[in-house]
């Protein structure tokens, strides 16, 4: 376990009174949606940023939205750290609770409220996951956009908190290009509805204020999405180029050509490697680089588009081009892409970075990464979203070397840095959680951050939504004391 | 000290001639806000002045204006992303866009038609007023297109959010915030945004002859097939012969909107006219006059002009719109025409009806609110412009508002209840 990132210093007061916490909150909850006793607290120690962890002092899973609002409010008049909780596939410790909270798990609140397909609106519990919103529309004929690669246990409030991406963001856009509306509970338990199904909610654009938001300005216990109507064909075609430059090269040249895509993803060498050994989805071995181009449309809009598609592959050198003749090839190209952190995992651990560059910058930034990666003596395999600037470098490391995971997490801050330098973010979609949390002054000014620190504040005046998350803990308006 | 008259709308602010304060550049406003907010003098927010008339009646001591923090940044047509100072008149960054064969995805409307104002809408006020046309329904709204800004806050400041990336997760989203926020939390120095390439051709499909009610279910199947219609409005008789001089076929006009490759379009209007063949004759018009024609709807060409009759703008679920009017005609005279499926609904009224009345409706309607876009002084006087929120909420966004403007000097008024 690495210690290199600090949490708040557990609230003595609260930590005293656990007992009488725990007893009140049984009070006002069924006996099955309360857990406090250690071994059951286990599960929610930690998320997909599993280097950290801490047990939280008890987990209420509510089955209603009154339940959370009273939750809240308790926990507000008594100062109590409240850590929200969807599905726990955070990759950068978003979840992760700590010693004084309480974690308020979504996965009780699973139910799909409402399919209107007049309107293209789905309304669901927030503990719903994403997958299960596509194939609850999808014999009607739609489709919910944002797939997040966890997108089969990832639960829709957790895509609101991190306003998630995934591979065909290019085309329709993350979570907040897709929210329609939510009801939500403020820190007091005072329940609020933004939005609706209509297209634009009126005053100030709260809504998209709390996607994003990383569960420190509320919890969101229902979720009003947009539908979109399933295309009526998609096709991936595989590309591969003899170096990185030469495919992201090529990328910027696509992009440029008027055309979108639905997905452009890129992999390098060591990913295609380890994407194929596991999947053996029929990659090249024997090219620098690879991109999976997807389009989609009818048959004549999709031959069209990729026309002109390999034509300007073809002028940045492209070695090798497979078009898939069948659902199943196509299924198989994607199989590898899918699969590219958990045959990851297979070999190595690793870390994923999640910064986004402008597009010009993609070569300049893979070459550094390279270079970085090697300097602190790892290996790096690069597997992301490049139509879109959002970089997915994976540090492979021994997490049994204490060593080589404190160089694999000093290599993960110069790359992100190095994204930043070059007019990126530190995230793009995973958010910043505890995981980059320290890296925040490297891309915003003290005022950008006071700033955001005060609307902050505005939602939740004690700071006792989702501790030790994306602010710096120096700095904070909140004078807790703070450790390792 | 002589007095000037600030807008050319019905709403009449004066401010002393030496008060109009007109920055060249982001330090410059910096300053002049920081000096506003140590004397607690209340400042008009606004760029070109074309939009600066909606919203309840300002009281201020000064105009602050951004028109002359002017000029392209950054624009790189192969990364689809766009750097201006707040500034920059729309105009100036179409023209690049297009010699560039992009274009602004959400289709800005240009509010001087139906405000009957007049000067040089800029970015910043596109952006500040989160105006979106028809293709809203298909790519998103100002809001969604636009990746980072420079604002000053209240205090002086000048804040940074957001960035140059499409997918940017990092820190609170203070960019959507301040979108569609009217001048009321900050003042745009710069706004960095998406574009996007302009498609290769349009075509446009009419249906003609349908009663509202059945114009919205005809809309809503559209938009349910996968063929991409990037506008569906739904132009009722008494309006349809405002638009292409009268030249759209008898009958209501409800009409769909395809865009894309030459070679898709056709396959897609052929598709389209197969599924809605039973809602009532299909007429086509093509690239031209199509186009031509989403600029008249985009900017709610029916109702130029004649501002003493109050005109609303009303959001609610695409399949309320319709049944949302009839309802209401039974209680005045209303004259309407409805985009985005029947989701965005412009309505004129014939005489001063209690705004009330149509504000209660709504709700029952699925939900949604109403602006009053122009009108009477005396019904603006009476009447909030933006529709008043839930205790709860209205609490939320006023701590929201203090934390950018503590001392409450942008602005003041415009968009509380």
């Amino acid at each position: 376990m690495s210690d290199a990132i600090a949490f708040l210093e557990p609230r003595a007061n609260v930590m005293a009174r656990r007992s009488i916490i725990i007893e009140d909150l049984a009070d006002m909850l069924p006996p099955e949606c309360l857990v406090h006793e250690a071994r059951e607290l286990v599960p929610f120690e930690t998320d997909a940023f599993v280097a950290y962890r801490r047990l939280p002092l008890a987990v209420v899973l509510p089955k209603t939205t009154a339940q959370v609002s009273a939750v809240l409010k308790y926990c507000n008049r008594y100062g109590i750290p409240v850590v929200p909780r969807g599905a726990g596939t955070s990759l950068c410790g978003g979840a992760i609770p700590q010693e004084d909270a309480v974690v308020i798990g979504l996965s009780r609140l699973s139910r799909i409220l409402e399919i209107d397909t007049f309107n293209r609106t789905a309304k669901v519990q927030a503990g719903v996951t994403n997958l299960a919103i596509s194939d609850a529309v999808s014999p009607e004929g739609f489709f919910y956009a944002p797939d997040p690669s966890s997108q089969l246990a990832c639960t829709i409030g957790g895509n609101i908190g991190m306003n998630s991406g995934g591979a065909h963001c290019l085309k329709y856009g993350v979570t907040t290009n897709n929210l329609l509306g939510v009801t939500m509970v403020l820190v007091d338990g005072t329940i609020v509805e933004l939005g609706g199904k209509h297209l634009d909610a009126g005053g100030y654009d709260l809504l998209g204020l709390i996607c994003g938001s990383e569960g420190q300005l509320g919890i969101v216990t229902e979720a009003t999405v947009r539908l979109i109507a399933k295309p009526e064909g998609a096709r991936p075609v595989l590309f591969g180029f003899e170096t990185s430059e030469e495919a992201g090269a090529c990328v910027t040249d696509v992009i440029g050509s008027g055309i979108i895509p639905v997905a452009i993803e890129f992999m390098d060498k060591p990913a295609i490697e380890i994407c194929e050994a596991f999947a053996k989805a029929g990659y090249p071995l024997d090219v620098g680089a690879l991109l999976i181009v997807e389009v989609e449309g009818s048959e004549a809009e999709m031959d069209a588009m990729l026309a002109l598609i390999v034509e300007i592959a073809r002028r940045h050198g492209v070695k090798t081009v497979r078009e898939c003749q069948s659902a199943t090839e196509a299924a198989l190209i994607w199989k590898g892409r899918k699969s590219a952190f958990g045959a990851t995992g297979r070999i190595a651990d690793y870390i994923c970075m999640d910064g986004t560059v402008p597009l010009s910058q993609l070569s300049h930034v893979l070459k550094r990464t390279g270079e970085i990666v090697e300097g602190f003596g790892l290996r790096v395999a690069n597997v992301f979203h490049a139509g879109d600037g959002n970089m997915h470098p994976l540090i492979l490391f021994n997490a049994n070397d204490p060593d080589e995971a404190a160089r694999a997490e000093a290599a993960g801050n110069e790359i992100l840095k190095l994204c930043v330098d070059a007019g990126g973010c530190l995230t793009g979609e995973h958010g910043v959680g505890i995981e980059k949390r320290d890296l925040m002054r490297h891309q915003f000014s003290k005022a950008d951050l006071d700033q955001q620190m005060a609307v902050r504040s505005a939602f939740d005046a004690q700071w006792l939504m989702n501790p030790s998350k994306v602010f710096p803990l120096d700095g904070r308006p909140e004078t807790r004391a703070f450790s390792a | 000290m002589s007095a000037i008259t600030i807008n050319t709308t019905s709403e009449v602010n004066t401010v002393p001639m030496s008060a109009i304060l007109v920055p060249v550049c982001e330090e410059e406003a910096a300053g002049m806000i920081r000096a506003a907010a140590a004397a607690g003098r209340r400042l008009q927010i606004s760029g070109g002045n074309t939009r600066s008339g909606f919203g309840n009646r300002v009281e201020a001591d000064a105009v602050l204006r951004s028109a002359a923090i002017s000029g392209i940044v950054a624009y790189d047509p192969a990364e689809m992303v766009m750097t201006a100072r707040a500034g920059t008149p729309v105009a100036e960054i179409e023209e690049i866009l297009l010699e560039n064969n992009q274009m602004l995805a959400f289709e800005p409307i240009d509010h001087r038609t139906v405000m009957g104002t007049e000067g040089e809408p800029t970015i910043g006020g596109v952006f500040a007023t989160n105006a979106s046309g028809p293709r809203r329904l298909l790519s998103g709204a100002a809001r969604d297109s636009l990746l980072g800004i420079r604002f000053v806050n209240g205090q002086g400041e000048v804040i940074r959010a957001g960035g140059r990336v499409m997918k940017n997760v990092t820190g609170l989203d203070l960019v959507k915030l301040l979108a569609g926020s009217f001048g009321t939390l900050g003042f745009l120095t710069e706004v960095t945004f998406r574009v996007a390439p302009r498609p290769q051709t349009e075509q446009t499909l009419i249906v003609s002859g349908l009663l509202d009610e059945d114009a919205a279910r005809a809309m809503a199947l559209a938009m349910g097939l996968s063929v991409e219609v990037s506008g569906a409005a739904h132009l009722p008789d008494n309006v349809k012969g405002r638009f292409l001089n009268g030249r759209l076929p008898e009958g209501a006009a409800t009409v769909l909107r395809l865009e894309g490759l030459s070679a898709s379009v056709p396959v897609r209007a052929e598709k389209l006219t197969a599924a809605l063949g039973r809602f009532g004759p299909i007429s086509r018009i093509e690239a031209d006059a199509s186009a031509h024609l989403w600029h008249q709807i985009r900017d709610v060409l029916p109702y130029a002009g004649d501002s003493q009759k109050p005109l609303w703008r009303v959001s609610v679920a695409p399949g309320a719109g319709a049944a949302l009017v009839l309802a209401f005609r039974q209680h005045a005279g209303v004259d309407a025409f409805y985009d985005w499926q029947g989701g965005l609904v412009w309505m004129r009224m014939e005489a001063e009806p209690d705004a009330d009345l149509l504000r209660a409706l709504i709700p029952r309607f699925g939900g949604g609110h109403a602006t009053l876009m122009r009108a009477s002084d005396a019904l603006r006087a009476s009447t909030p412009a933006f529709e008043p929120q839930p205790a709860p909420l209205a609490a939320l966004s006023e701590r929201v508002r203090q934390t950018l403007d503590p001392a409450g000097i942008f602005n003041p008024g415009k968009m509380g209840a």
